[in-house]
């Protein structure tokens, strides 16, 4: 009997990877594509979505082949992708109609105050369980609409479609099927989180046309075949990159959480059935939903710049040739030198939610070096991590005792032995750090019955590596005091127009 | 005498005249000063940047010198970049032989351990990233050990661990030949009784080994009776050395 496997596309923010998982859920293959990012403006930041599927179109038979599969052998496909980034496409062509407005893009921070301001945002919130951001897809749809003439028509007349990125996936992979998932519509604040259906008296608020949005499917059942890149092969689900990574990290019991490291840093904890709304600062959100079950909720503590500051380290002040030679850079040094970098490059998310707020650098004197800021930068991670888990914590009522975390980040051993000393718990590595890619996998896998059941997923956990704190809490307590004054600092920073 | 082998000479001539030039040069200067075809220039380049010998800016797109060969004597593949691109291939590795994996490179005459995946039995265990072993008593030292040019100082000193390490140069460079012959090292109680390790080369561009993978645990686990490495765990470890060579740069 030939091995059947399952493949996940994991359509990330700066590259879209194709990845062949085995029954144990170990990688077998895996390729990958950057894309290009478009930054037309301060704050703007733009995907080609045509070029995103051409690249599907191009991963799928690398994958396959690095594996050394057919398209027999593949039991199911998963979709895992950057959540809020929204397209907009013509129904008849499929061309989209401008680039992807990324979910890092802060264009729409004026029109979200403005918004803030009128009757119905309270109900808004509330009805989405998320609090009106730049961050999130529904005010980006609504500027799209504004600022297109004779858009809002077209998409009145269902010749304009729109969706997040497995929507428009999933479009081009069956050839025409318009449809998301609960998790990436939980996203757009559009959706009743109670209901897990479109709100007429959202979708009102925004003045967003009801013909232009795709069906809600639950996020892990068959939702069809495709007929491109993977031929014949069916769909078994589809899941925002975070809630896919909670999903392949088996956080199947309220009460257990992850946090994934990768361009922000995303920490979910499973709250069940219950929909929990945090006072703290917190998102909730959908963590899931198999077809013919009530839906898992979670609640996140979202952090906008992590990665990506590595990033800008590496590409914009050139310090570093490499992200993970952050790390080395970091550690010619022992501690920061009193420089403390704080990234509000789009604002601060969680628990902030400061769109107004712009990036700092404190601490400067003559004796700091690129291995301070190297170690700034690392620490920023820590810290912003420390404040999530402690507005976790707090909304929760439970004290955290260990974090699972997962993403490209963690290969980063001092940045895992700070977070761990900062939060003063010990950090647990999965035997799989592509938990995202993984958790699609899953999901897919188990729509088609290729696993039986979550315990069967469950029992392919296991500890690949441990950091256990060792801090001095003193040092600990004066250096989180730094930091959140230098927090401060970046407030207010950008002035209403 | 041998044939001369024209492509490096250019590509000398290439990085001479970036090192004599005013600083960044573009394509079309270079191939002038050289006298060469547009398309050759560029291949030579290209083929220099890959290896980290020159390096291009990305507005101008002009070229100079590349980090790597001011570091030409010193490890050129950062340990933490290593680290980082095999990651994705110890965890499957660990998965498929049920016992833990070590990465390993050379640091002043020892073996420096950049990464480390846990047993996946879910028993305590410490990470141990930046612990030194030593190069001839461990599986991992001696894949290093065995494509390092010179291979053995002759003065070594050969520390015993157990009865079984090898503390003879001869009878470790008879071993080596063995790992160069077969591809893959093993360590059958000549570190610690009742262990055994079986590790193969990590290579990157243009074959150069930068460090070594493996797996170790007890003696019954990796080995048959007649105390031989089980070839089923030899084709793992060499399956994921090969990945992650292959995702390196590495042709073969």
């Amino acid at each position: 009997m030939t091995e059947r496997f399952v493949v996940a596309i994991d359509q990330g923010t700066t590259s879209t990877r194709c990845i062949v998982f085995d029954r144990r859920g170990q990688l077998v293959s895996l390729a990958q594509q950057e894309h290009k990012q478009y930054f037309p403006r301060p704050g703007w930041v733009e995907h080609d979505a045509a070029e995103i599927w051409r690249n599907v179109e191009r991963l799928a038979p690398r994958a396959l082949r690095r594996a050394g599969i057919g398209l027999d052998q593949v039991a199911a496909l998963g979709i895992a992708n950057q959540r809020e980034t929204t397209v907009l496409w013509d129904r008849d062509t499929g061309v989209p109609i401008a680039r992807a407005i990324i979910w890092q893009d802060t264009r729409t921070d004026g029109l979200v105050h403005e918004l803030a301001a009128r009757p119905g945002a309270k109900e808004t919130e509330e009805r989405a369980g998320l609090p009106l951001a730049t961050y999130f897809s529904g005010p980006r749809l609504k500027w799209i609409l504004d600022h297109t003439p004779g858009l809002r028509e077209r998409a009145e007349r269902g010749e304009v479609l729109c969706g997040t990125m497995e929507t428009w996936l999933i479009w081009n992979l069956t050839g025409g099927l318009h449809v998301t998932d609960v998790t990436n519509a939980s996203r757009t604040m559009l959706l009743d989180v109670r209901t897990l259906a479109w709100s007429p008296e959202s979708l009102a608020f925004f003045g967003i046309p009801a013909a232009m949005l795709p069906e809600v499917r639950p996020s892990i059942g068959v939702f069809g075949t495709a007929t491109a890149a993977f031929p014949g092969v069916r769909i078994g689900a589809a899941l925002g990159d975070q809630q896919a990574a909670l999903f392949g990290q088996t956080c199947f019991t309220p009460g257990e959480a992850k946090c994934t490291y990768g361009t922000g840093s995303f920490l979910l904890l499973n709250t069940g059935t219950e929909l929990v709304r945090s006072q703290n600062g917190l998102l909730t959100t959908v963590a899931y939903q198999i077809a013919g079950e009530p839906a898992a909720y979670a609640l996140e503590g979202s952090i906008a710049i992590t990665g990506s500051l590595v990033q800008w380290f590496r590409d914009q002040l050139e310090l570093i040739s490499s992200a993970p030679e952050i790390e080395t850079l970091a550690r010619t040094v022992a501690d920061n030198g009193g420089c403390y970098i704080v990234p509000a490059f789009s604002g601060l998310y969680a628990p902030y939610w400061r769109s107004e707020a712009r990036g700092v650098i404190v601490g400067l004197t003559s004796y700091i070096t690129k291995g301070h800021l190297a170690r700034a930068v690392l620490e920023a991670t820590a810290w912003q991590t420390r404040e999530v888990v402690d507005a976790m914590n707090a909304s929760s009522g439970l004290a955290l005792r260990t974090l699972k975390v997962d993403g490209g980040m963690t290969a980063d051993n001092l940045l895992m032995q700070m977070i761990a000393n900062v939060l003063d718990v010990p950090l647990v590595r999965p035997l799989a750090v592509e938990t995202v890619s993984l958790g699609a996998a899953y999901a897919a896998g188990l729509a088609v019955g290729h696993w039986p059941d979550l315990d069967g997923l469950r029992s392919n956990w296991h500890i690949a590596g441990q950091w256990m704190p060792a801090m001095d809490p003193a040092v600990r307590a004066t250096e989180y005091a730094n930091w959140r004054r230098a927090v401060e600092r970046t407030f207010d920073w950008i002035q209403p127009a | 005498m041998p044939g001369t082998v024209q492509a490096i000479e250019r590509a000398a001539a290439i990085l001479r005249t970036l090192a004599t030039g005013p600083g960044r040069l573009g394509l079309t200067e270079i191939a002038r000063t050289l006298d060469l075809a547009k398309g050759t220039t560029h291949g030579i380049l290209r083929t220099l940047q890959l290896v980290g010998f020159v390096e291009q800016d990305r507005n101008s797109g002009q070229y100079q010198l590349g980090g790597a060969l001011l570091h030409l004597g010193t490890s050129y593949l950062d340990i933490n970049e290593l680290r980082s691109r095999s990651i994705n291939w110890a965890d499957p590795l660990a998965a498929r032989s049920g016992e833990s994996v070590r990465i390993g490179t050379v640091l002043e005459g020892e073996v420096l351990v950049v990464h480390h995946v846990f047993r996946p039995d879910d028993t305590f265990q410490t990470l141990d990233v930046g612990t030194l072993l030593p190069l001839h008593a461990t599986a991992l030292g001696k894949v290093l050990l065995a494509y390092r040019a010179g291979g053995v100082s002759a003065g070594a000193e050969l520390s015993p661990f157990t009865r079984r390490t090898l503390v003879d140069p001869k009878a470790l460079a008879s071993a080596l030949e063995g790992v160069r012959e077969t591809g893959w090292a093993a360590e059958i109680e000549e570190m610690t009784l009742g262990q055994a390790a079986i590790a193969a080369p990590i290579r990157g561009y243009g074959g150069l080994v930068v460090g070594a993978i493996g797996i170790s645990g007890p003696v019954e686990r990796l080995c048959d009776s007649r105390y031989r490495p089980h070839p089923h765990l030899i084709t793992y470890v060499r399956d994921a050395a090969r990945a992650v060579s292959r995702d390196l740069g590495a042709t073969r």
